[in-house]
């Protein structure tokens, strides 16, 4: 009841009302439940409460300011426990992006350790799954567009093209319900709990079973970032997996 | 009795030192000391095949597979993103013998968007690999495996969705060879079926995008032999010489259809039934159904080409379920005549035309292909000649030289000849005979082609009237647009 409340106090809100929407700063997105789609029949339904989310994806610039303040993370002074050898390798050097990285670009080639120290020193954190999932599931127009066979389909063009050699600028993909953009077609993003999602052999859902309990077998690029999160360990960099960073609603910044 | 594998890697040994040294770094090597292997095998891309294992005793082999996420060609104009074991689709052919020790390597291209893992048919043991080979983009994994059965296996990657994994393109094939070997033939080559969903129509040409409701509902674009269309035709075509045993080794990625696999003008003289130990004899078609595969072999008797197909034929004739086997050689008229003295059923023809001045006599026979330009050739308008390919030439034939009473030839023709924006005409708007073309009435009828730009039907006409040793002038993209607008189907009942 208090959730359906919440729902349509902020469906009434005005759009140009709703934190940040337009700007490059946390958007507020509301709450809801969350059902993993790799599942098993047991798998519990989270319960998400409205959260603040960037809008856009973390740049280089901006990760250059945070490697410059802690220099531990750095490219030559990070250790390898926590970043894999790929780690920031688009960057010219340990301390200028370069043409390969313009500033505006999304950083990619970050380990789950150093997204999450990026958040932290932010005052916030990596999101959960749940809500990621949540906020990733509006469209343009709609809080929840996964049963809509358009939006997913213009978010499964993202695997038709080949990864381009230089990231685009974030903030150029359309905004969604929430006023948040890029969350489709430009990276991967970490989550929290990436390793939340994983599929092994042991459940017998790594495969074609892998459908058979999930809450909507059609969601294939659910299924798709879910495949990505379980092949991650925390150490992984990836050169098309970057992150945004998630606050709680109603605290400071 | 041979020890190693013919072309394997040099210094093949050391890679894996350094491979294994490497990993022991990251965890990989967790389950321990991996011994020193006796040959990295170099498997093949299709349709090549690596060379017999022959009769050796088991060993230890290494096998390194790239999935690698690439544009490339699904059909004339069209590109796709294909995901691969290797580079190519279908994946690289593994070839081991029974009782061999496989240790797997799969490495994930760093510019790779997504995981991937491989579910081999011939491993034994939980997913076939897929768990243990999991692996994000820019990793590597291993795990090794024991070939207890011997047979022809598919694999594939298996992370979800797993639909969406192998309609992109990523499977391949292992062939275990039984003790002792398979046994010798002439001729060996790999091909395997697969479909296709792109959200564009068949032949929509440009970067096309998986289409997921197509795929469940199962219903492709495409259905292709070796990841594209044209991949086994024309100068891609297999081949072999009269008198030799092809061994063909074929395998279905699916992800949805079962192919009847059918080679037009041959019988199978075994099939091992679904890439088994159970030898078939004396078999037509074939069924292999996704995730399967058949070993067929045959002796070819007399020369020609030969089509591969799946014998569901709107998946040859619409959506690219065709290749060629080239058979050169003396002919063989013993076993196959070809076309003995035509006889124009001259009082039929009377009868129907009831004209007394129908041909009474036999026409003149059509040129032997060899004498005819092939379509092949070198030509001012490849375009044409791409176009006269894909839609012309299965009625007019590949040399315009036509069917004998059924299709009119476009090789020196005088009906076409005699009148130019008549040929147009009859392009954008079909015809409905009878016509006379050198002297031979023809009754069949040719539908419209206005799906064609006016570039289109300018350049296949003018590829028309300057190849078969024709010797026309061209048309322009202004004569169509202008013929265009005159509607209807042309009624030509006459003569040039």
């Amino acid at each position: 009841m208090k959730l359906a409340l919440l729902a349509i106090a902020l469906l009434a809100t005005p759009a140009g009302a709703r934190a940040g929407a337009g700007g490059a700063g946390p958007v507020l997105v509301g709450g809801g439940d969350y059902r993993a789609v790799t599942g098993g029949p047991n798998e519990p339904v989270r319960h998400v409460d409205p959260f603040l989310l960037d809008a856009l994806p973390v740049t280089n610039e901006a990760f250059l300011t945070f490697a410059r303040e802690n220099p531990s993370w750095r490219r030559d002074q990070v250790p390898r426990l926590l970043a894999d050898p790929g780690y920031l390798a688009a960057w010219a050097d340990a301390q200028t992006p370069g043409a390969g990285a313009p500033p505006r670009a999304p950083v990619v080639g970050v380990s789950w350790f150093a997204a999450r120290a990026y958040c932290a020193a932010q005052g916030g954190r990596l999101p959960t799954e749940a809500e990621w999932e949540i906020a990733a599931a509006a469209t343009p127009t709609a809080r929840d567009g996964r049963r809509d066979a358009h939006w997913r389909q213009t978010i499964l063009d993202w695997y038709a093209r080949p990864n381009p050699a230089v990231l685009r600028d974030v903030g150029l993909g359309p905004r969604n319900f929430w006023g948040a953009a890029d969350l489709h077609g430009l990276v991967w993003e970490w989550v929290a709990d990436f390793a939340a999602s994983i599929v092994t052999e042991k459940d017998g859902r790594f495969c074609g079973a892998g459908a058979s309990n999930a809450p909507d077998p059609l969601d294939y690029p659910a299924f798709l970032r879910a495949a990505l999160r379980s092949s991650l360990e925390a150490r992984t960099t990836t050169p098309n997996l970057g992150f945004r960073c998630a606050y709680p609603a109603g605290g400071s910044r | 009795m041979r020890r190693d594998i013919p072309g394997r890697a040099p210094a093949g040994s050391l890679l894996l030192v350094l491979s294994c040294a490497a990993i022991t770094a990251t965890a990989g090597c967790r389950r321990g000391r991996t011994p020193e292997p006796d040959a990295v095998l170099t498997p093949t891309d299709a349709p090549a095949v690596p060379p017999p294992v022959s009769d050796r005793r088991p060993r230890r082999d290494v096998v390194q597979l790239e999935v690698q996420e690439k544009v490339m060609s699904l059909a004339n104009g069209v590109q796709y993103t294909f995901w691969t074991f290797g580079g190519h689709v279908p994946g690289k052919f593994i070839r081991i013998a029974e009782g061999d020790t496989v240790e797997v390597h799969l490495k994930n291209h760093p510019g790779n968007k997504l995981p991937h893992n491989i579910d081999l048919h011939a491993v034994t043991g939980p997913g076939g690999g897929a768990a243990s080979s999991f692996v994000a983009p820019g990793q590597e994994s291993q795990f090794t495996f024991k070939a207890l059965n011997p047979g022809l296996y598919v694999y594939h990657c298996a992370t979800p969705p797993v639909g969406m994994h192998v309609a992109n393109g990523m499977y391949g094939m292992i062939l275990v060879e039984p003790k002792g070997g398979l046994p010798p033939v002439d001729r060996e080559y790999y091909l395997m079926q697969g479909d296709f969903y792109t959200v564009g129509a068949h032949g929509a040409p440009g970067l096309q995008s998986f289409d997921e409701e197509k795929a469940v509902a199962e219903k492709p674009t495409y259905v292709v032999f070796n990841g594209a269309e044209g991949a086994l035709t024309d100068e891609h075509a297999l081949t072999a010489r009269v008198g030799e045993t092809v061994r063909l080794f074929v395998g279905n990625g699916g992800p949805n259809l079962t192919s009847s696999f059918h080679v037009i003008g041959e019988i199978f003289d075994r099939v091992y039934s679904g890439g088994g130990t159970t030898i078939q004899e004396n078999v037509q078609t074939t069924s292999i159904p996704p995730g399967g595969a058949a070993i067929v072999e045959f002796k070819v008797e007399v020369p020609g080409t030969y089509a591969l197909v799946d014998h569901a034929l709107f998946r040859a004739f619409n959506k690219g379920a065709l290749g060629q086997l080239k058979v050169l050689g003396p002919d063989a008229p013993g076993i196959y005549s070809g076309p003995q003295e035509p006889r124009p059923l001259t009082e039929v023809i009377r009868r129907w035309f009831g004209a007394p001045n129908a041909p009474a006599t036999p026409v003149a026979p059509a040129p032997p292909p060899s004498a005819i330009a092939s379509a092949g050739e070198p030509t001012r308008f490849p375009h044409g000649q791409e176009t006269y390919r894909m839609i012309c030439a299965a009625c007019h034939q590949s040399g315009g030289q036509g069917v004998p009473h059924v299709f009119p030839p476009l090789a020196g023709s005088d009906f076409l000849k005699a009148d130019k924006a008549r040929a147009v005409a009859i392009v954008l708007n079909g015809l409905t005979g009878p016509v006379t073309v050198n002297g031979e009435t023809y009754r069949s009828q040719m539908p419209p082609q206005r799906q064609l730009s006016d570039q289109q039907v300018a350049d296949v006409l003018s590829y028309v009237r300057t190849a078969f040793g024709n010797h026309l002038d061209p048309i322009g993209a202004a004569e169509v647009a202008a013929a265009r607008a005159v509607a209807g189907p042309v009624v030509v009942a006459g003569t040039p």
